[in-house]
């Protein structure tokens, strides 16, 4: 379980995080949700060791990972996969380079077995035949598949998904929940994602989270979500302009 | 009256806000250089080894950068003995050309030259290169895979700077007497056993050493300003395009400053 317990960020002045509580049930998909700009990044890539926070800590199982120093916060890294919002695949080199690079740096198989898992892991995200491809030949959704299959690829516990639906099409942003939902049932993992795609976020979401100045306001199943009568949150759910959130 | 006053008063403020912002940002830039530098090369002696990475990235800062020192190093050695052959006639010194140019090219205009022409070449490719890596999040990506970026990127960077910087110059130098000999013997007629004889006279190897020694702190100014603009970027494609541009800016000036402590340390 992952506890983020009064987690504060702020960045030249500017409160980002001001003390965001949240609990992450294992094996459990988790969906963040919150209006650009609200910190939603920011709070994972805390989860993730990317940033450090002003105040608070985040706890996986017994372990602090907000006081780790470098060496060990590399060694918790290994627990986790991470999808980025434009998938982060590395320009120079192929698909099968990109998937297979952290069993390249954190195991000694050789490549020819690299490719075999590579090969497994990018059929479970839907391709066949791609492994040769440089990303720039790749659609955007074919790119998240991609990053998809590279967070996966070690057999972490813990996936994060930076708006792993942003710039795509409605069809393929439902093609990307199922392939969550496949890929979580199958590997039994812990999903935390981001979002502000309310469609998506209710088909996936065992638990949703509502992040709203920098603080977690409400939190529940999607049926708990729904009958939220929290003004904010139902603006937000409701996308609607007027009410107490401001459009500036 | 008042309002003059106010006005200057107004104006020197802004201009000392603005002094004092780019001291701070002056410091801060050397400070992050410095424990980059330090982290690079604490990561670089630590196991294991990226040999595959510094390779590569010695391919390219060195044999990439070969056609443009070439050009440069002959063309400046052609020039100089053109120059100095004019010069030097007029006191009747001419089998001092050869001295002349082998001279200026070991000594100073070969390692400054090409360290100024792969700073443009290379450096403001690797500060765009890190800086695209950075605003799309591939940096970041590193991180999260429990890959040490600064071990995995810079370090190769700084060390193939350090090693093929030094290379260049030999380069520049050679190609550069060769493009003096070629106009001074055959092209201004000076005796071929005087101009080859005066030169090997008069150069030493110290000469040589120290011109080697300028290179090898190019080497490493120009690949770890070119890192730092790169692994600092934010701000998107125009955020990249000025890393590329200060890196470049900010190598070139720090070569031709240290140039002139170092020739004056070495003189």
């Amino acid at each position: 379980m992952i506890k983020i317990e009064g987690l504060k960020k702020s960045f030249n002045g500017k409160k980002v995080l001001d003390g965001a509580d949240l609990e992450i049930e294992k094996g459990k998909i988790t969906v963040i949700i919150g209006r650009s700009g609200e910190g939603k990044s920011v709070l994972i890539k805390h989860i993730i060791g990317l940033l450090k926070p002003d105040d608070g800590r985040i706890m996986l199982d017994e372990q602090e990972l907000t006081a780790l120093n470098d060496a060990d916060l590399n060694e918790a890294r290994k627990r986790f996969g991470m999808l980025f919002q434009g998938a982060a695949l590395f320009d120079s080199m192929t698909v099968a380079e990109n998937v297979g690079f952290p069993l390249k740096e954190h195991t000694s198989l050789s490549w020819e077995e690299i490719l075999k898992t590579v090969t497994e892991k990018l059929q479970r995200v839907g391709l066949v035949g791609v492994e040769d491809m440089m990303p720039a030949d790749l659609s955007g959704g074919m790119k998240k598949r991609v990053g998809l299959a590279r967070a996966i690829v070690m057999d972490p516990e813990i996936v994060l998904f930076d708006e792993p639906t942003t710039g795509l099409d409605p069809i393929m942003s439902d093609s990307v929940a199922d392939l969550v939902l496949d890929t979580q049932k199958a590997l039994n993992t812990t999903y935390i994602l981001i979002s502000h795609d309310i469609p998506f976020s209710y088909k996936i979401a065992d638990k949703i989270a509502m992040l709203h100045e920098g603080k977690i306001i409400a939190e529940g199943t999607v049926k708990q979500m729904k009958e939220n009568q929290n003004p904010i949150l139902r603006q937000f759910l409701e996308g609607r302009a007027e009410g107490p959130i401001k459009v500036y | 009256m008042k309002n003059i006053f106010n006005n200057k008063a107004r104006i020197t403020n802004a201009y000392l806000e603005k002094l004092g912002k780019d001291a701070v940002a002056l410091i801060k830039a050397v400070g992050l250089m410095s424990l980059m530098l330090g982290s690079a090369l604490k990561l670089a002696a630590t196991p294991p080894f990226k040999l595959k990475n510094v390779f590569k990235q010695m391919e390219f800062v060195g044999v990439q950068s070969l056609f443009v020192v070439v050009l440069t190093g002959s063309f400046t050695g052609m020039v100089l003995a053109l120059q100095s052959f004019t010069a030097l006639k007029r006191f009747g010194a001419e089998s001092m050309v050869g001295p002349t140019v082998a001279l200026s090219m070991a000594r100073e205009l070969g390692p400054v030259l090409s360290g100024l022409m792969v700073t443009g070449r290379a450096g403001s490719a690797m500060a765009t290169e890190l800086g695209t890596m950075r605003v799309t999040e591939q940096i970041d990506a590193l991180a999260t895979m429990a890959v040490n970026p600064v071990k995995h990127l810079i370090s190769p960077r700084v060390l193939a700077g350090i090693c093929m910087f030094p290379v260049l110059t030999i380069v520049t130098d050679f190609v550069g007497v060769i493009g003096g000999y070629l106009v001074g013997v055959r092209l201004l007629g000076i005796n071929s056993g005087v101009y080859i004889g005066r030169t090997v006279d008069l150069l030493h190897v110290q000469d040589i050493f120290s011109g080697l020694t300028k290179s090898l702190f190019f080497g490493l100014i120009t690949t770890l300003v070119a890192c730092h603009y790169g692994y600092y970027t934010t701000g998107g494609a125009e955020g990249v395009g000025k890393a590329a541009t200060n890196s470049v800016v900010t190598a070139s000036v720090l070569i031709l400053v240290s140039d002139y402590i170092l020739s004056s340390f070495m003189a």
